[in-house]
């Protein structure tokens, strides 16, 4: 079963996220610059004379495809490196996926999301075999 | 006819010219950076192209209808249409140390930018084709007619005597008021005070208003058409006004909360154009005086204009309208012979009479560019409309106006 986890974290987590989740043997991922809010009010900017407010703030959008076996560590190493405690930390969003497939080799499902080196490899459950 | 051409003399004003020239893609990049992105190329260009339009009006009529042989006080005959007779002898009526022709170039660049300046008040929402009618036609309604007044040899206000050293009424004034008229006229921008408009890009705005400041010295020291004390006087003031209204604004704008770039950077602007008719007749003192009040006049202005829910977009009359208007007074305070013998005094130093000749200045520009530019707006908006459909507009005037993408 693949899952997918939309995390929406702070823009300057980015970089703690991705180091956790190399650590942990996350290899494919991508993200994308996004605004919203949740609870955390925006903020007041400087114009040319007074203030105004702006509401949708800059967030990071991180898309990451994994086995359902290694959705927990994910979302361990997610929640331990985008936390501050402040509101805006982010929302992870887990959903299915019914299917995954790779473009270069055509491997389709659970295959297609594992790479050499991987979380699957440092766990000892697979051996990705390379295709023609 | 004797030459008393002097190189001196010559020499400034000809890198003047290419110093009043660099105003205008400098105000282009300063209005192009407050607007929202799908509307930075249409702004840019909003400006450039009078480089084009005003370069080739100019020649043809423009030069002549502004300083051309004087009718009734209030225009310019059509004598020196074509550059004819605007040569390299000089015009004593104007300059005896500079060529006739190097006059008209200089002050070619002021009609440049001039209508350039009022831009800034139908940004994201005016159609190319009325903008460019409405362009031509207030260049030869307004402009020239105003320059005539003001500048040319006869002009009605030159000889009641008002000082308007580089053209606080002509340039600033005029656009100021014009702008808040077609504003009113347009109405505002879809979303106007709901939505928020955030600047795309203030470094363009702040590379801006640094080329302004720089080409200032261009269109303030360039003025005195000699490269003499007066010059260096007008550089001075110019500066230090510059400085004043930078350092008030940045403390208005910190007030507030936290002081903006796009503040400084306003308040430095709005101090250049404040000091702008004062520059050649008051001294360096006065000018700290001049910018450091213009700061908060336009400031509140602008908060004025902003809570009467008029979308005048960039806040041309806040700024260039209000600041000068100050600055038309200020030199009717400060202005001295002391600084400039060919000038006069003002209020403090002796003749009280040129507080209400500059204000007379003031109340005939402002409503003169008011009325006119009232009633060319509202006949275009009649006939060819000065709006693009609200489609247009949400779409963005570079895709919309232009068919270009800024940044792909």
């Amino acid at each position: 079963m693949l899952k997918k986890i939309e995390a929406i974290i702070r823009e300057d987590k980015i970089a703690d996220v991705k180091d956790a989740l190399t650590e942990i043997g996350i290899v494919g991922m991508n993200m994308f610059e996004i605004r919203g809010h949740g609870r955390q009010g925006g903020i007041k900017l400087a114009g040319r004379s007074g203030t105004y407010q702006v509401d949708m703030l800059p967030k990071i959008q991180l898309n990451i495809v994994v086995s359902e076996r290694n959705l927990e560590d994910t979302i361990a190493a997610i929640l331990k490196s985008a936390y501050t405690g402040e509101p805006g930390d982010g929302l992870i969003f887990i959903s299915p996926v019914e299917e995954v497939i790779r473009i270069r080799t055509r491997q389709r499902g659970q295959e297609a999301v594992m790479y050499p080196g991987d979380i699957d490899e440092k766990k000892g459950l697979g051996r990705v075999r390379p295709k023609p | 006819m004797v030459n008393t051409i002097n190189s001196g003399d010559t020499a400034w004003v000809l890198v003047c010219c290419s110093l009043v020239l660099l105003m205008t893609p400098a105000l282009a990049l300063f209005y192009g950076g407050m607007v929202r992105r799908k509307n930075v190329l249409s702004t840019l260009t909003l400006s450039y192209i009078f480089m084009a339009l005003i370069g080739i009006q100019w020649i043809l009529y423009g030069y002549s209808l502004a300083f051309g042989k004087d009718i009734q006080g209030l225009i310019g005959g059509l004598n020196f249409t074509g550059l004819k007779g605007v040569g390299a002898l000089p015009n004593a009526a104007y300059s005896s140390t500079i060529p006739h022709s190097l006059f008209a170039a200089f002050q070619m660049m002021f009609a440049v930018i001039t209508p350039a300046l009022i831009t800034g008040a139908f940004v994201e929402r005016v159609k190319f084709i009325s903008f460019l009618l409405f362009s031509l036609l207030w260049a030869t309604l307004v402009y020239d007619p105003l320059c005539h007044w003001v500048w040319g040899q006869g002009g009605w206000l030159k000889a009641m005597g008002v000082l308007d050293f580089a053209g606080g009424t002509v340039v600033h004034i005029a656009a100021g008021f014009s702008a808040l008229a077609f504003a009113l006229v347009i109405g505002p921008r879809k979303g106007f005070g709901k939505a928020p408009m955030e600047p795309n890009n203030i470094p363009l705005t702040v590379i801006g208003a640094g080329l302004l400041w720089v080409g200032w010295f261009g269109f303030n020291a360039g003025s005195a058409l000699t490269a003499d004390g007066v010059a260096v006087n007008a550089l001075l003031a110019t500066n230090t006004s510059g400085a004043a209204a930078g350092l008030v604004w940045m403390m208005l704008s910190w007030l507030d909360g936290r002081p903006s770039t796009l503040g400084i950077a306003t308040g430095m602007v709005v101090g250049l154009a404040a000091v702008t008719p004062a520059s050649g007749f008051v001294t360096p003192l006065a000018a700290m005086l001049i910018g450091a009040i213009a700061a908060p006049i336009s400031y509140y202005a602008m908060r004025f204009r902003e809570k009467r829910g008029w979308d005048e977009s960039l806040d041309v009359w806040a700024c260039h309208g209000m600041g000068s208007a100050w600055g038309m007074l200020a030199t009717g305070l400060f202005a001295t012979t002391g600084v400039n013998a060919g000038g006069a005094n003002g209020f403090f130093f002796g003749n009280p009479g040129q507080l209400s000749i500059q204000i007379v200045g003031i109340l005939a520009t402002a409503s003169f560019s008011f009325g006119v530019t009232y009633a060319l707006a509202k006949l275009l908006n009649a006939s060819i409309g000065l709006r693009v459909t609200a489609a247009e507009e949400e779409v963005g005037l570079d895709i919309s106006s232009h068919g270009e993408r800024s940044y792909s």
